[in-house]
């Protein structure tokens, strides 16, 4: 998994099994301090604190298909190798929030990538869950709601070639206007 | 043509869509569809499940299957990584492994169209997975 986008779309996958109907994603670049933030959060279940304790060990899993769990032992990884940190908070019955944080110049620290692919995947496969994602960069911030998107459409399917075009090209030209930094 | 930046830029696509063409609506009798899951838990990721998933959807939209393209977690096959399920109308469900752009299109052509099996299924009493 090279790119954040990628661990976004897996993290994600989490909040899904877990029953959440708001998944919040937000990545915030902050040049100043040479920080960058990645926050999801959701309203699932939850874990309780065994679970929550155990969630980053990749020899942990709460499914049964397989014996290991690497989805956010991969993320905690990728941001301590990045200078930055991982942590997870979870409760039971509320959800579970998720805060990375990388070094921004760090050689280590994985691109954005096509988080536009990554938003419009999994809101095409989740079509009750709400997504949000939110970019904030010093020179603006940008905010979708899968729920705005879906409202306007109405009846006209999200898989019609120019409505995931367009989609698409809205997140990536939101993006570049506030100067992402890929 | 301006740049696509806010809602109101996306409702007006929309609006040309809905003039130009007969549109696919969403269905709400998925059973007459053609069901592609792509397994895109962790393995599915990191072996590109994404591409193949983007494929299913250009590809089936431009050919104007009706088709429902989605995600499903991991069934227990990460050696064989991306995993795409795919279910006929009426039919049990089908798992391929390896699939890449190239499978992908022969499990289009072949399976999906023609109905005929080919190589790569994981041959193992398969129950579609729920979590």
């Amino acid at each position: 998994m090279k790119s954040l986008s990628d661990h976004i779309m897996d993290i994600l996958q989490n909040s899904i099994s877990a029953k959440a109907t708001l998944i919040e994603i937000s990545v915030e670049e902050d040049k100043k301090n040479d920080l960058c933030f990645l926050k999801i959060k959701d309203n699932g279940r939850g874990m309780d604190e065994n679970t929550t304790r155990q969630a980053t060990n990749p020899f942990f899993t709460s499914r049964k298909t397989r014996k290991v769990g690497l989805g956010l032992s991969l993320l905690k990884q990728k941001a301590e190798m990045a200078n930055g940190t991982f942590n997870l908070i979870s409760e039971l019955g509320k959800g579970t929030e998720l805060n990375a944080k990388f070094q921004m110049s760090n050689v280590d620290r994985p691109p954005l990538g096509d988080i536009w692919d990554t938003f419009y995947l999994t809101m095409l496969s989740n079509k009750n869950i709400e997504f949000v994602y939110q970019h904030k960069t010093e020179k603006g911030d940008f905010k979708i709601h899968s729920s705005e998107i879906k409202e306007m459409l109405g009846e006209v399917s999200l898989m019609q070639k120019e409505i995931k075009d367009a989609i698409i090209e809205l997140i990536r030209n939101n993006l570049s206007d506030i100067e992402t930094v890929n | 043509m301006t740049k696509i930046k806010t809602l109101a830029d996306l409702q007006r696509i929309k609006g040309e869509v809905q003039s130009k063409f007969k549109i696919r609506e969403n269905s709400n009798n998925p059973t007459q569809f053609v069901q592609i899951k792509v397994g895109m838990a962790t393995c599915g990721i990191a072996s590109g499940a994404k591409e193949t998933m983007k494929y299913f959807i250009e590809e089936l939209e431009r050919q104007a299957i009706d088709a429902l393209v989605t995600q499903t977690g991991c069934m227990g096959y990460c050696y064989a990584e991306p995993t795409v399920e795919v279910i006929l109308p009426g039919k049990e469900p089908v798992v391929f492994g390896f699939v890449n752009k190239t499978k992908a299109e022969d499990i289009i052509d072949t399976y999906i169209k023609k109905g005929e099996l080919i190589d790569g299924i994981i041959p193992i009493t398969f129950k579609t997975i729920d979590d």
